[in-house]
């Protein structure tokens, strides 16, 4: 094995690395923004409202995220609606594909967890909440939604690390990220080990500084409930 | 009814890859799965420690990198070793091998854990009561632990299978013809790439929601004489 390789073109990786970052924090962000109504929405008992939202989680968390992925990159081509639509500048690009695809897809799993996280609040709380004359939104806001995060944050640091290893699929697509860095090294000196084994080790960093960080962040949250 | 352009039987062939796919990935990776968790609880350092370093490595790189780093990088090992043992011609990796390995490689880890956990949940009495009857020690895993250990496995078992099946969909790109590798062909083909990943995407989602049935009636044989929670 040769590594030198890699160290002339540890560039190539950090421009990847960039790219990679980018694509799973927008995603993220973006699916979590949308995720947190959907929700709160899919806990109602009203089957117009939650009806719809189950159908999109139970789509976006039943098929891989490669074939949503070349829905979007490739699909949206078929239409000559969306061809001739402004929204066209965007779906021709693959980046923004890809961002669209992994936050919707991330999106759906979010809604979920946190689904799960509120359905689980200690019926006292929210007695409590009602006892002190708060309102519907105000209980949601104050006491069901922080107490879900706190329950919801191990689940969604699985999601973090779900979102960065799906990120990799971007590659397939002729987006330049962490793999499609090994996969151009890999291609330009035929050399798969130190290629793909580079990209192995950036990967295997960054899912290890997400679970400190969370690990963290659990810590901090759930200071109230520590008793020393 | 979507058309498929004659496309249909393709997609059907393609659907039988990706199901035998899942099948034998699964099989590899219940095996690998099943002899890391007891090695990470043997006990041994010279077992758990490799073991340990497995699951933790395989959990934290992408699928995907695995998937290549494997197929080409298992190339190139081949056809170093191949010289070495006297072979001379050139050995091109069958991509299906290659899939099944990949993919029974990195669930193994996942498996791992799930059954770790699983073995843990069966009181450690249970074990020594065995013991005392004089069983062996396979006797007493065949015996006591196994079947114990199945209804813990199973939603932990069940969570795996369902994501190892949709990451079966990243064969495609190391050039098997699943059905997504069809649906791309014939998308290509017939410049509706829409309708045949739509129709690939709900073949997934037969698939997910068989096994969601099929994962609910395991859960409740299995939990036959144990009262709910």
């Amino acid at each position: 094995m040769d590594f030198s390789i890699i160290l002339e073109n540890l560039n190539v990786y950090f421009d990847g690395l960039q790219n990679t970052l980018i694509l799973v924090s927008v995603s993220l962000i973006v699916g979590l923004i949308f995720a947190i109504p959907l929700a709160v929405l899919r806990t109602s008992k009203n089957i117009v409202i939650n009806g719809p939202i189950w159908a999109f989680t139970y789509f976006f968390r039943g098929t891989p995220l490669l074939v949503q992925m070349f829905l979007i990159y490739y699909g949206t081509g078929q239409f000559d609606f969306i061809k001739d639509s402004f929204f066209w500048i965007f779906f021709k690009e693959a980046y923004f594909c890809a961002l669209f695809a992994f936050s919707l897809n991330t999106c759906a799993y979010t809604t979920e967890i946190i689904r799960g996280a509120i359905e689980n609040t200690p019926h006292g709380e929210v007695e409590a909440a009602k006892a002190a004359g708060m309102s519907m939104l105000l209980r949601i806001r104050r006491i069901i939604l922080p107490s879900a995060f706190r329950r919801a944050l191990p689940s969604y640091g699985n999601e973090i690390i779900f979102m960065l290893h799906g990120s990799s699929l971007a590659s397939v697509i002729t987006i330049i990220d962490i793999t499609g860095a090994a996969r151009k090294i890999n291609s330009t000196y035929y050399s798969p080990y130190e290629a793909f084994l580079t990209a192995a080790v950036f990967y295997l960093c960054i899912t290890f500084l997400i679970i400190w960080l969370v690990k963290r962040l659990e810590y901090s949250w759930s200071g109230h409930l520590r008793r020393d | 009814m979507l058309s498929l352009h004659g496309y249909g039987p393709s997609i059907l062939q393609g659907t039988i890859l990706t199901i035998e796919l899942c099948l034998a990935s699964l099989v590899v990776s219940m095996f690998l799965g099943i002899i890391t968790a007891l090695a990470k609880l043997s006990g041994t350092r010279v077992l758990s420690v490799p073991a340990q370093a497995y699951t933790t490595v395989i959990r934290g790189i992408p699928d995907l990198v695995l998937m290549l780093l494997i197929f080409y990088g298992g190339q190139v090992l081949i056809n170093q070793i191949g010289p070495m043992a006297g072979y001379d011609e050139y050995i091109d990796i069958n991509p299906f091998v290659a899939g099944i390995s990949t993919i029974g490689f990195i669930f193994g880890a996942y498996m791992a854990e799930t059954f770790r956990g699983a073995i843990l949940a069966v009181p450690e009495s249970q074990l020594e009561a065995g013991r005392a009857y004089g069983m062996s020690r396979i006797q007493v895993f065949i015996r006591v632990l196994l079947p114990q250990m199945v209804r813990h496995a199973i939603p932990g078992f069940g969570n795996n299978w369902l994501v190892l099946m949709k990451a079966t969909a990243l064969v495609s790109i190391i050039g098997l013809k699943d059905m997504v590798r069809m649906a791309g062909l014939a998308g290509g083909a017939t410049r509706k790439p829409f309708t045949f990943y739509m129709a690939v995407a709900f073949i997934y989602l037969i698939l997910t929601s068989i096994s969601i049935l099929v994962l609910n009636w395991l859960n409740d044989k299995y939990s036959v004489g144990f009262v709910k929670d």
